[in-house]
Order: structure tokens, then sequence, then C-alpha cells
């Protein structure tokens, strides 16, 4: 089975090079510019990790992580946040709301595939 | 007894009362002399030789009648607690040292007033004194049964040399202090031991009588009622008799608190106010055991020598006539002790009053002029120790004039009439602060005169003339002025009926006189004082009506004239310790005039204390209009105050003020915190991206498609250029924000600066097909400039082609005058402005909820910086609402 990785970025380039990265380790790999448009793809397909970043328009990254925890069907999904909010503070809430990781931007794109590749095998 | 024998008793008696007086003195603060018993006992002065022979006499001619002369005593006894409490406390705060002091102070430190009381009390007093005389005189004779020989002149006049030693034994204890408001421990402690003594002797007198010579009460009851005219003696006489009781009730009830001696005792010798609470029982059981007797000796004694001897003696008489001379000394002796008491102490008070109130301020004052404090108190000392010697020989004379014709009881009540005149002014003035000392002194002359005319001038015509016509047909034959029935009230016993005219006519002068003459300022302090003397040293102390100058320096002189260098420098200091002023203060205030007055008045009473001071003190009469205008100025005080407190209340708002700027401060450091985060952010956002596209390129192998190098490669320009325009940004909105950019301001057309801002952005609206419509093509020229101005021009067509849709995206730019402003705005036909984001689109890195996800050209700057060049040119910068479909952004530009 393909592993499927949901990518959720406002920022189109950087959504370009992750989604280069992630296709090359054989992922499949779903799109979504803000958090409503992650909403929607994850009745559909659950991932089996969201890359999501925090600072968006209309639903944020906490409103999303909060959603995929309070679904049942997504209780196996892997979370990892991918922001460039790195306060202390910032990185302590991502994690108490139960994100597995917390990546920090800018990002070596090597680091970011050994981290995620961690969390799913 | 022999007459040698008998003043060999005498000596030794006064010999025991100098070592009570000489002892007492010494150990002044021991218990034995400083509690309640000695007091009430010294109070029992009030039972003089009229209480121990004249009450006999009365009972045995006119039978309980003696009895209204203590029973307004034991009326009075419970009102002590309030009013003699407040006497008390009023007479120690001043230092008074007589009643006379006590009066002329309550009425503003009169002197004539002053002077006044006290010639009334020695009306009062002389023929008190002569009465006890005129008793020891008598019942010497009595003893010495020396009956045939008659005195004829002075020198050979026993009761002349008994005078004679009283007035030494006064003066000697009487005057051992210049300040007469010290206490006379040593008198005191002689006064209370007689009272025992006489009370004692009179006891075992009349149980000698009643249970050894009689068979006791009912066997004396028994014999008297067979007497003839018993029933007189056991029954009232109806109405008129009610009315006299009454009226004597009256009477004895003023005197025990105005007779001199009664005022010495009572107030001047009190040392602690609890004392009163055991006297108010105590002193009334004294009364009564003292009249226990009276009336069975009075029986005894008519029984036993029907009408042939003077009843005021039988207690004397009785056992002489038994042969037990043992008992008739202990009687005589007692009765001599209520003599010598009653003098004493009357003639101490009365000697204060003379020099403190007649002779000092009429007369010495100006002898105390020079610098000699010893030989000052010398002379006042000297003064009393005369006043003593003449007021006693005085009484003497009164004696040899004329109380032989008359009885000691009538002779006792002449003086509480006389006495009773200072009633209105002393006890009304006490709680009514309208009295004054106009009023006073009126009322007491008219009421003095009333008396001498219905008591005193009947039995001194008679003794001049030897007829009774004044008596029985009045002043020149007018029947309304009889002096035993003045108007027609002929049914009152002549006490009660002086009493009555006399306090009525003294009563309606002071009353009226009050009502309609106003005392000076001075006056209504010390009525205020005295009346409320419980908030009296704060009055005292504010002493707010004075005017004046004076100098420390001239009050210290003075005080110390009198009192010593010593005790002067010690009582300034207190005195500038206390109210916290500078030891070397120069000018004199209020207080300090007040102080000395009071330090002066023991010694030489209030109103020579007022007089001296006031002749180092330039007090200048203030009129009720100043006063009026002190009391203003303590309003101002009060006012100001008020604006203090304004102020204070200013400097509260000012500190919250300040705290919320504060508050400002911390959230503008928060928002510049809030801004450099975002601004990291908004820098990190190209950076990530230039950065991943460069590695991906790098470990580039030879599977990556060309035309995805190519868009790599784009990205990374696209986000440098996006990195370099957002540093320009954030420096341009730095410098405006901060103010450290300078217009460069130019006169020139508002029209081509449009076109300008057109052209340049015309390329980018080309690729989104978006139309640019310049409105109005009409030249207007005003002072800006242009650079900054094309900013704002390119943002806010940039902004607007942003949010049209491409192709039927329309943009109109147009301007039109105001009145000292051109109005320029910009609308599209966009997605428009959410109603809820109106107030936040100018504020830096503001971006639209709804705004697209790309945002290549958005640095979040903008419209943050163009409201500041805005705002930098004095004009104002909005969104338009109401517009459906679109935006409308709008901005002035002021002009000359």
């Amino acid at each position: 089975m393909k592993k499927k990785i949901l990518i959720v970025d406002d920022e189109p380039n950087i959504v370009m090079s992750l989604e280069y990265t992630f296709k090359k380790q054989d992922f499949e790999v779903f799109i979504a510019r803000d958090g409503s448009e992650a909403l929607e793809i994850l009745k559909h397909h659950i991932p089996n990790v969201v890359l999501l970043d925090i600072m968006m328009p209309n639903v944020d990254g906490y409103q999303t992580l909060t959603h995929i925890k309070n679904t049942d069907s997504l209780k196996d999904t892997k979370v990892v946040f991918l922001t460039a909010k790195n306060k202390a503070s910032d990185i302590e809430k991502g994690l108490r709301l139960g994100a597995d990781k917390y990546l920090t931007k800018p990002f070596s794109v090597k680091k970011i595939v050994s981290e995620i590749m961690e969390l799913v095998t | 007894m022999n007459n040698y024998a008998l003043i060999i008793i005498i000596i030794i008696y006064l010999a025991v009362l100098f070592y009570i007086a000489f002892l007492a003195e010494k150990k002044r603060q021991s218990k034995w002399v400083n509690n309640p018993y000695v007091y009430t006992l010294s109070l029992a002065v009030y039972c003089s030789a009229w209480t121990y022979y004249g009450s006999v006499g009365i009972a045995a001619n006119s039978g309980i009648n003696f009895l209204p002369i203590y029973l307004g005593p034991v009326i009075a006894a419970p009102l002590w607690i309030v009013v003699l409490r407040k006497i008390i406390r009023i007479s120690k705060q001043h230092k008074i040292s007589s009643i006379a002091d006590f009066i002329s102070l309550r009425y503003g430190n009169n002197r004539f007033l002053g002077a006044l009381v006290t010639i009334i009390c020695l009306f009062g007093t002389l023929p008190y004194i002569s009465l006890q005389l005129k008793a020891v005189s008598e019942t010497f004779e009595i003893m010495s049964d020396d009956t045939s020989y008659i005195s004829t002149t002075v020198i050979d006049d026993s009761t002349f040399y008994v005078a004679l030693i009283l007035a030494i034994f006064a003066t000697f204890f009487g005057t051992q202090n210049t300040d007469a408001s010290e206490k006379h421990k040593g008198i005191i402690a002689t006064v209370a031991f007689e009272s025992v003594l006489k009370l004692v002797f009179f006891l075992a007198i009349g149980i000698y009588v009643t249970y050894y010579l009689f068979d006791g009460t009912t066997d004396i009851y028994n014999k008297i009622s067979v007497t003839p005219n018993f029933k007189e003696l056991t029954t009232l006489g109806g109405i008129e008799d009610g009315f006299n009781w009454f009226f004597l009730i009256g009477l004895s009830f003023m005197a025990i608190f105005l007779l001199p001696r009664q005022f010495q005792v009572s107030v001047l010798e009190n040392n602690r106010e609890k004392h009163l609470k055991k006297a108010i029982w105590l002193f009334p059981l004294y009364l009564l055991l003292f009249n226990l007797f009276v009336i069975f000796i009075a029986w005894a004694g008519k029984i036993t020598f029907g009408s042939t001897e003077n009843a005021e003696y039988y207690s004397l008489l009785l056992p002489l006539e038994n042969g037990n001379s043992f008992f008739a000394t202990l009687v005589f002796l007692g009765g001599f002790s209520a003599v010598i008491s009653m003098v004493i102490v009357s003639t101490l008070a009365l000697s204060t009053m003379v020099s403190n109130n007649l002779i000092i301020p009429y007369g010495f004052l100006d002898k105390f002029i020079k610098n000699q404090p010893e030989r000052n108190s010398k002379y006042i000392k000297n003064i009393r120790r005369i006043s003593i010697f003449t007021i006693i020989i005085s009484a003497y004379f009164f004696y040899v004039l004329f109380s032989k014709e008359l009885s000691l009881y009538s002779i006792g009540l002449i003086s509480f009439v006389i006495i009773s005149q200072l009633a209105p002014s002393f006890f009304i003035g006490l709680f009514w602060n309208r009295g004054s000392s106009k009023a006073a002194i009126i009322g007491i002359i008219v009421g003095f005169f009333i008396a001498v005319y219905t008591l005193v001038l009947p039995f001194t015509i008679r003794v001049y003339t030897g007829t009774d016509d004044f008596t029985q047909y009045g002043l020149m034959g007018i029947s309304a002025l009889k002096p035993y029935a003045l108007f027609g009230i002929d049914f009152l016993s002549p006490p009660a009926h002086a009493f009555f005219w006399s306090m009525t006519f003294n009563m309606m002068s002071y009353l009226v006189f009050s009502l309609i003459s106003k005392g000076n300022y001075r006056e209504r302090n010390y009525a205020e004082m005295f009346v409320d003397s419980k908030n009296f040293s704060s009055l005292q102390d504010s002493a707010l009506v004075w005017k004046g100058e004076a100098y420390v320096s001239d009050i210290k002189s003075v005080l110390v004239r009198f009192l010593g260098e010593k005790r002067a420098t010690r009582a300034l200091t207190i005195f500038f310790t206390k109210y916290k002023l500078p030891q070397d203060t120069q000018l004199a205030d209020a207080r300090l005039i007040n102080f000395s007055e009071k330090l002066l008045t023991g010694s030489i009473g209030s109103a020579s204390a007022k007089i001296l001071i006031a002749s180092v003190v330039k007090e200048e009469q203030i009129s009720l209009v100043e006063v009026l205008k002190i009391l203003e100025e303590s309003k101002e005080n009060i006012v100001s105050n008020k604006v203090l407190i304004e102020k204070s209340n200013e400097l509260s708002q000012l500190s919250s003020k300040l705290k919320d700027a504060n508050k400002e401060l911390i959230s503008k450091d928060k928002q510049k915190d809030e801004f450099l985060d975002t601004v990291a952010h908004e820098l990190k956002t190209p950076i990530t991206g230039i950065r991943a596209a460069t590695e991906l390129l790098m470990d580039e192998d030879d599977d990556m498609p060309k035309d995805i190098k190519a868009q790599f490669l784009k990205n990374i320009l696209q986000d440098s250029d996006r990195l370099g325009r957002l540093i320009h940004n954030i420096l341009d909105f730095e410098k405006l924000e901060t103010g450290r950019l300078n217009l460069d301001m130019q006169y020139q057309d508002i029209q081509k600066t449009i076109t300008k801002a057109i052209s340049s952005i015309s390329q980018i609206a080309a690729k989104k097909e978006v139309q640019i419509i310049n409105k109005n093509t009409h030249a207007f020229s005003t002072n800006y400039d242009e650079d900054r101005i094309l900013q704002v021009l390119t943002n806010l067509l940039s902004n607007a082609i942003k949010f049209c849709s491409p192709k039927t995206g329309i943009i109109e730019i147009d301007f039109k005058l105001g009145n000292a402003f051109v109005e320029i705005s910009v609308t599209d036909n966009g997605k428009g402005i959410p109603e809820e984001d109106h107030d936040f689109i100018f504020d830096k890195f503001y971006q639209s909820k709804d705004q697209n996800t790309r945002k290549p050209q958005g640095s979040g700057l903008g419209l943050a910086i163009t409201k500041q060049i805005v705002d930098k040119h004095h004009g104002k910068i909005w969104a338009k609402k109401g517009k459906k479909d679109g935006a409308i952004l709008v901005f002035t530009l002021p002009f000359k």
C-alpha cells in the first residue's frame, strides 16, 4: 500500500518543493491551501500523516489539528506541524494540542523526509 | 467653769488642729488626706454654729421649721453629679480660685462683675461670721458662769480675742501659697476632723439628754405633749407655711452651691471628680444624723427650762443644769469646732476674692510692674493676710453692732438671701450661653438692693431709731412698699419674702437684659466654653476670635514677675512643646495669651490676669464684623482644603492616566513584538521556498524533468524578489512610523501624478486584463511629495487589481475638490472588503480572511504604508462603506 500524505500550506512555492519530495519517496500526496480545504479532503481520505502549516487564512493549523484529533476515523493519522512560528510557547502549544512532531521553517528537505519516515514505519 | 481653764482648753484644742493641719500638709499625697470621706466631711463645713445651736432654738420655738435648711442640700446632692462636676471641671481647667473668679470668667473675665460678686460675698458672709462669733461668745459666757461681768470695751471682750485667735489661725494656713487655686490640704484635713468632732459630740449630747436625763424619746414626747402651745410646734401652718418651706428649701439649695466656703470645699478643694459619687449619699446621711436629736433636745430643754433661757443653747444648758460640766465642755468644743471650720474656710475664700478680684485689679496692679517675683508673691500673701484679719475683725464689729439683737437663725438666713443673689448669673449662665455680663451685673445689683430693703434695712433702722415704723407703714408710708409685705405679699416669713422678691427681680433683670444686650466677643467665647464644657478645650485652644499683637518676651516678663524666672521659663517650654512651636517663637498667638492668663489666674485672679496680660498685649477690640471675617477666613481654609482635595484627586487621576500610558506602552511593546514576529514570519516564507528549491536542485538526479527544474528556478527568483520588496517596505514603513521621513513638498499637478501611477501599473493590469479608467482629466495643482503620493496611488491600484476578477475587472480612479482638500478615490468591482474589516485594513500585516491565498504581490504592509504617507500630508484615508460589489478606497490631501 502506498503511504498517503496531506500537505496543508498557503505558500505555493513551498508546497511545490514538498510535493516533489514526497512523490519521489513514493507517497500518495494530497494538497490543501488552507484548513478548510484540508478538512474537505479528510472527509474522503485517511492519510498516514498530515504536514500542517499554522498561519493560514480561514481555518488555521490549530483548528485543523483539533478537528483531526476529534475525528474517530483519523485516530491513526499522524500530524506534523511545519511552520515559521518557532517560539518555545508556540512549540509547546502545538504539542499540547496533540501534534506528533513540530518542525520549523525554513527546513532541510532531507530532514523533513527522515522525520516523516520515522513516523510512518 | 473657770475662764482660764476654758481658755487653756481652747488653746490645747487649737494646738491639736494646728498639728493635724501640719501633718496633712506634710503628707499631701497620703491616702488619709485624699479620699472621698475627707471630701464629704469637708462639705459638712455647711453645719456651722447655726446648725449646732440655732436648729435647737427653732425647734423649741417653731417646731420643725429648721428642716428646710437641710432639705435644700439633700435635694441638691444628687444633682452634683451633673452640675457640680461641670463646675469642678471648668474651675480646674481655668485655675479658678473663687466663686467670684468663676462668675467673672463666665462673663468674659469681667473685672467689675468679679468685684461685685466679691462684695456680695462679703455682705453675705460678714453676718455669718459674726453669727459664729456670737455663738462662741455666748457659749463662752454660759460656760464661764461669769454672768455678772459685762464687757464694755473691745479690749476686755473675750469675743474679740477669740476672733483674733481665729484670724491668726486662718491667716497662717490660708496663705501658705501664692497660687490660691492650689489645694489647702491642711485646712481641709482639720475641717474634716472637726466635722467628725461636732457630729460625734452633738450625737453624744442627744443620747445623753434623751436616754440619760429622760427615759427615751417617748418619755420626752409624753411630757412635752401636755405643755400649752405644743400644738403649734408639731403642725404645719397650712398653705402659707408651705410657701415658706418652699422658698427656704430653694434658698438652702442655692446656698450649698454659692456660699463661698461651700464653693471652696466642694469645687476648689476637690481632688478627684469621683469623690462626688460618695459625697452625694454620704453628705445627706451626715445631715440626717445631725438633725436626729435636734427635736428631742429642744423639747427636753423646753420641759426643763420653760421659756426662761435662750433655747439655742439648750444643748449646753441641759448638762450644766444637771451638773455635768464634762458633757458641757464637749458640747462647747463641738460648737467651737463648727465655728472654727466655718470661719477659716469662709475667710480663706473671701480673702482670695478680696485680693484677686477687688484689691489687685483695682488698686495694687501698678505695684507689680517691677520685676521682682519674690516681693510680688509676698505682696499677694500680705494682701490676703490683711484681708483675713480685716474680715474677721469687721465681722466682730458687725456682731457688736447688730448680732446681739438677732437670733443665730435669722442672721444665717440674711446671709443666705444675700448670697442667693448670685444664683441667676451662676446657674443660668452655666447652661445658657446668651446670659451676658451686663445682665448679670444688673440682676445682682437689683436683687441685692431688694434683699437689703426687705431684710437688712428693717432691723438696722430698728436698731438705730428704736421704732418699728418702717416695718409697720413702709417707705414714706406707702403700704405697697412695706419691707416685709412688698406689693401686698404679707403671708411669707421675712426671709422667704425677701428671697421671693429679690430673686424674682434679679432673675427677670438677668433674663431681660441678656436677651436685649449681647455680650462682646470675649464674653461669648467664654460663655460658649462654660456652657459647652465638653468642647471646651478645643474651643480654648483655637480661640479663634482674638486679634492683636504681642511678643513672647513681654508676656514672659509678666509671668516672671509672679512665677519667678524658673517657673515661667518652664511653663513656656512646656507650652511650646505642646503646640509644636519653635522654642524661640517671637510673636505670641491667642493660645499663648490664654495660657498665660490661666497661669496668672491662680496667683492674682482671672480679672487681674487679664488686665496684666492686656497691658503687654496690644489687643484690639474685635467687632462682630471682624468676627465674621475671621470665621470667613476659617471657611476659606475649608475651601482651600477642598482645593487641596481636588488637586489630590487630579493627581490620582493623573497617576491613573500614567498607569494607562504605561499599559499602552506595554501593549505598544507587545505590538512591537508582534510586528517583529510577523516580519520574521514574512521573511521566513520566501527564504523557506528558496531554501527547499535550492536543496532539491542541488541534489538533483537526472530524472528531474526539465520543466520542473525550470519551475523551481522561477520560484527561487520570485521568492528573492518578494524578499527584496519586503525588506524595502519594512524599512520604508519604519521610517514613516518613527517620523524620520521628510516629505519633499512641491507645487504640482495631481492629474499628472495620477497618469504616472496608471502607466506604472498598466503592465500588471494588462496581464490580468483589468481595465483602469481615469475619470477626471482636469488639472489641479497643489503641494505634495510626488514620489510618496505616487506610492499611495500605486498601492491602491495594485490592491484593486489584486482583488479584481481577471478580464471583467474595472478600476476607476477619480478626484474632486472639496472646501480645503482634494479627494481622490479608487473604485474596483472586485469582491470588496468585509464590513467588519473596515477598521483594520490599514493595520500592518493585515490580510483579509477572504483574500486569495495566492498573494505574491502582498507584503502586508502596503496599506499601512499608504496610511502613513497620507497622515503625513495631514490627509485622511478610509474605505467607503455601502458598495455591494467591490471596494472604494478614498484619501484626501488638504490645500491652502
